[in-house]
């Protein structure tokens, strides 16, 4: 197996295009523990951690481009990048221990198309669009497009996803997740749930979106959570609608981190929880800015 | 097998070593370099026993492939004594009987010394936080929590 360590992004894709072997890779805290458990070694891995528009977070007007090979302990110290984010910086801070977290990046955690991603319900429930650099130049496609099973990605060999793009929050908009372990550290997610509300002045849901993780093939996005969610003012009825419609949305699988029942469960009980996260948010921000 | 010239910095010193492309970190340093005290404990990420610092960086170098370090400066838990004295970590371990067999002991030390040169004055949340990338199966975790607690507090006020 060869290592290559590209500077430019049409060199990885050379790389890339020369041997329909290669891999691409950031962190490599999944590549690598595949390769242990049998995948079958690549002919070559190409670290995509020395090519600068990969590695590098900005805001440029309103809207954030996040390198896709970050490591995501970068995003979790960004202070403002957290604060217009919160909950997709709390999902990128779930990931493995501080070791893993200062190698995972969101763009890996997306590719390598686990179910369970932590931090792909939130970049969904924020509208990100995955930049991905191919043939053809660049194309901009929703987060929500790029995995299309376990494991399996909308990208064609040679094609590299180079970063995200974030649009500012609009006002009185905030977003939150929410993961169910059996520990408080270091597991894999049994069900995770992102939520993004807007209030209006009067603290009516003027809009809503909600994905879930670890409950289906690929992240879902609960459309009918989101509509027993927007117009309300997040009482107990609308709430509760919230998590059945959630907990309907689930396609899980039994296996020994939970039962189908407990899924479907739990994923209603996260949406309504993460709902009041993001609602407090807006509320607190407002409230200390004085202009509620 | 491709096999690349690696050069970077490790401890301190200056050194350079061969290294086939896919080979671990881990298995460089403990080969190429005689760094044994990193140890392979599970060899995916998840035991930190092979933790090591590199750029500022916690890491577990099990999941570095070794030509990834090259113009890289690397702590170990060699790097962490002086010449005639231990670290303060590594003291209060001692004294705190933070080990038994000591196979996560080396991880557990770079691991707390990233965190203290992050954060010299954790809670003891934090630090379980911290140290919660390293798996530890005989001592048990509260040693070597209060241990490192310990040495914070004397590397803030030294002697």
């Amino acid at each position: 197996m060869k290592y290559a360590a590209p500077t430019t992004i049409d060199e990885a894709r050379a790389l890339l295009a020369a041997d329909g072997d290669a891999i691409v890779f950031a962190g490599a805290t999944d590549v690598v523990p595949q390769m242990r458990g049998g995948r079958p070694e690549p002919s070559m891995v190409i670290d995509l951690k020395k090519i600068d528009r990969l590695m590098s977070v900005s805001l440029d007007g309103d809207t954030w481009s996040v390198g896709a090979a970050v490591p995501t302990s970068v995003l979790t110290a960004d202070a403002a990048f957290t604060a217009d984010f919160p909950g997709l910086s709390e999902a990128a801070g779930l990931i493995g221990s501080d070791q893993i977290q200062n190698r995972c990046s969101l763009g890996g955690n997306l590719c390598n198309a686990s179910p369970a991603a932590d931090s792909v319900p939130a970049l969904v429930v924020n509208d990100a669009i995955a930049v991905i650099a191919g043939g053809g130049g660049e194309r901009r496609v929703p987060v929500a497009e790029v995995v299309t099973g376990p494991g399996q990605t909308s990208l064609a060999h040679g094609e590299i996803v180079v970063c995200f793009e974030l649009a500012r929050p609009a006002a009185r908009t905030s977003d939150a997740y929410l993961r169910l372990i059996p520990r408080t550290e270091m597991d894999i997610a049994v069900v995770g749930a992102g939520v993004r509300l807007t209030l209006d002045g009067d603290g009516t849901v003027s809009a809503a979106t909600v994905a879930l993780g670890a409950v289906a093939p690929t992240v879902v996005r609960v459309p009918a959570a989101e509509a027993a969610l927007a117009g309300s003012s997040l009482d107990d009825a609308a709430l509760a609608a919230a998590a059945a419609a959630a907990s309907d949305a689930c396609n899980p699988i039994d296996d020994k981190r939970g039962t189908i029942n407990y899924r479907r469960q739990v994923a209603g009980v996260l949406t309504r929880r993460a709902a009041g996260i993001a609602a407090d948010r807006i509320r607190t921000r407002n409230g200390q800015q004085g202009d509620s | 097998m491709s096999r690349t010239h690696v050069t970077c910095e490790v401890n301190g010193d200056a050194v350079d070593f061969l290294t086939e492309d896919g080979e671990s970190l881990l298995n460089a340093l403990r080969d190429e370099l005689g760094l044994i005290g990193a140890k392979e404990g599970c060899g995916t990420g998840d035991c930190g026993a092979c933790s090591i610092i590199m750029n500022g960086r916690l890491q577990c170098s099990c999941l570095i492939f070794a030509p990834e370090a090259d113009g890289a400066a690397i702590t170990t838990c060699e790097g962490l004594a002086s010449a005639d004295e231990l670290h303060p970590l590594q003291q209060c371990f001692l004294e705190g009987a933070a080990l038994q067999c000591g196979i996560c002991t080396p991880g557990f030390l770079v691991a707390a010394k990233a965190l203290l040169d992050e954060n010299p004055d954790p809670t003891e949340t934090e630090v379980r936080y911290a140290l919660a990338g390293n798996l530890c199966r005989c001592t048990g975790y509260d040693k070597i929590v209060r241990s490192v607690l310990e040495a914070a507090v004397q590397i803030r006020t030294p002697a």
